[in-house]
């Protein structure tokens, strides 16, 4: 589904990544894992199309298509949708208009009917309320106030409205206590989970893991994938930290 | 006796529109007056007109305890201009939300005086400016504080958006003080919409166009947050940005 070929990146013409290669295929959860640094971040801001992030050698294929040569928002029509390690506040636009706005763009670019106030409003309230949100956030300008933990479960509704195909999720568990990961990690599971989809989560700690099972974990160090392997990955790198693992 | 007319080297004229405005001086030179009673509250939205010049010149008095709220859109196809001169007694109130939209060769402005002549006012001053082409959009904002106008809260917040290389956004606010234990604040800042708000909503679906739109109407739509009856207000500025993003 997101196959990854020896892709090269540099930011402010510094080199980040250095030859990303990885496969995911539909159905499938990977986890990729690595110290502050090694280019996690890069790697999602790269693959949704942040301007500034230069790709300089390799590429990437979303669906048979050439991702890398989309624009942001074509890549969100395609089905790509990427949960922000620091969602942006939007001052005077509430998080109704702002994903109405996004998820009727996305359909009109795909030639499907655009949703109504009604029908819209019908199923923000739905996701919010599976994400334990309070539907009244809704109404409030895009994370404008919202505490760090509640800017990720934004994100999660913001996913659930838009029903993607692919999640890249970039540290979507950070700020997180303990009953918010376990309703998010339900979120992911629940949105994401499916035959036809597939999710890159980008991690630090082991402890989303528990709830989202990964099929694959693989391990990022200075820009390149240094080790792959199963669940069981995680769960050693947790033990015994990235320096040993990644020897 | 018509009042006579003013030259730019009035500062409050600095960068008005002054052949805009001969034709049509004579019927602003007088300007309204009006008077809030103590303890009473006045609200008013002002909206642009179909003229291509708009001038509005406005006085308010307000009593002890009086409140006063003006929502303004100065969005004139040439020259408008709200200059507003407010006196706050005792314990008054005086709330002023005000934008200017402009694109082509216009001139918006908001120009304003206000006057703390009592103990303990509360003044707050929002404008937000969106311009493109060669527009012009001013905000001159005049802040006194009279001997014994003790415990003046006044604040003054202003931010313009350039779209265009070619638009100007002038931002004077100037404070005159003659108390000593008052609480006056000003801020301002001119700028370009921001590249990661941009991103944000690109990576949600929004095309590049649509993005800017949002962010624009965002900036400028929370000035009508706390008024009664905004639906007026808020499609006039819908309308003005539409003229401006294009």
């Amino acid at each position: 589904m997101l196959e990854i070929t020896n892709l090269h990146a540099t930011v402010a013409d510094k080199p980040i990544l250095n030859g990303v290669s990885l496969n995911v295929p539909a159905g499938e959860v990977h986890a990729i894992m690595g110290p502050n640094g090694s280019g996690k971040s890069t790697l999602a801001y790269v693959l949704a199309g942040r301007p500034g992030y230069e790709v300089s050698e390799g590429g990437a294929t979303f669906l048979g298509r050439d991702l890398l040569a989309m624009e942001p928002h074509e890549r969100a029509a395609a089905g790509l949708f990427l949960g922000f390690q620091y969602p942006v506040e939007i001052p005077g636009v509430s998080m109704l208009q702002f994903v109405r706005e996004a998820l009727n763009t996305q359909r009109r670019a795909r030639g499907e009917a655009e949703l109504s106030g009604a029908e819209f409003i019908k199923l923000a309230r739905e996701q919010a309320k599976l994400l334990g949100m309070d539907a009244e956030m809704l109404k409030r300008p895009v994370n404008v106030g919202f505490s760090g933990g509640e800017k990720k479960r934004a994100e999660m509704v913001q996913m659930g409205i838009i029903n993607p195909k692919f999640a890249v999720l970039d540290e979507t568990d950070s700020g997180l206590d303990i009953d918010a990961l376990k309703s998010v990690g339900a979120g992911i599971n629940r949105i994401m989970r499916s035959p036809d989809k597939g999710v890159l989560l980008i991690t630090h700690y082991q402890r989303l893991l528990d709830y989202v099972e990964p099929d694959k974990v693989h391990v990022l160090n200075a820009g390149r994938i240094v080790r792959s392997g199963g669940p069981e990955l995680a769960k050693e790198l947790e033990r015994e930290g990235y320096v040993e693992a990644a020897a | 006796m018509t009042a006579p007319f003013p030259t730019r080297k009035q500062e409050e004229w600095r960068y008005a529109d002054l052949d805009a405005l001969r034709p049509v001086w004579q019927q602003f030179a007088e300007p309204l007056t009006l008077t809030v009673g103590p303890g009473e509250s006045f609200e008013k939205i002002w909206l642009p007109g179909d003229e291509d010049v708009l001038v509005r010149r406005v006085q308010i008095a307000l009593e002890a305890g009086a409140k006063a709220r003006i929502y303004v859109l100065n969005a004139a196809s040439e020259y408008g201009r709200t200059e507003l001169e407010v006196s706050l007694a005792e314990g008054a109130d005086f709330e002023l939300f005000g934008a200017n939209i402009g694109t082509g060769l216009s001139t918006n402005e908001i120009v304003t005086n206000v006057r703390h002549v009592g103990v303990g006012g509360r003044s707050r001053q929002t404008v937000r400016s969106v311009l493109n082409g060669k527009a012009t959009g001013s905000y001159l904002g005049k802040v006194e504080v009279a001997r014994g106008a003790q415990q003046t809260d006044a604040e003054q917040s202003v931010k313009a958006m350039l779209l265009d290389r070619g638009a100007t956004a002038n931002c004077k606010p100037e404070l005159e003080i003659f108390a000593d234990d008052v609480k006056c604040a000003h801020g301002a800042s001119v700028g370009e919409l921001d590249a990661m708000q941009l991103f944000y909503a690109e990576s949600r679906g929004l095309d590049p166009a649509s993005a800017r739109a949002l962010l624009l109407e965002g900036f400028v739509m929370g000035l009508w947050d706390s008024a009664k009856d905004a639906d007026a207000i808020g499609e006039a500025a819908r309308e003005a940005l539409r003229r401006v993003v294009g």
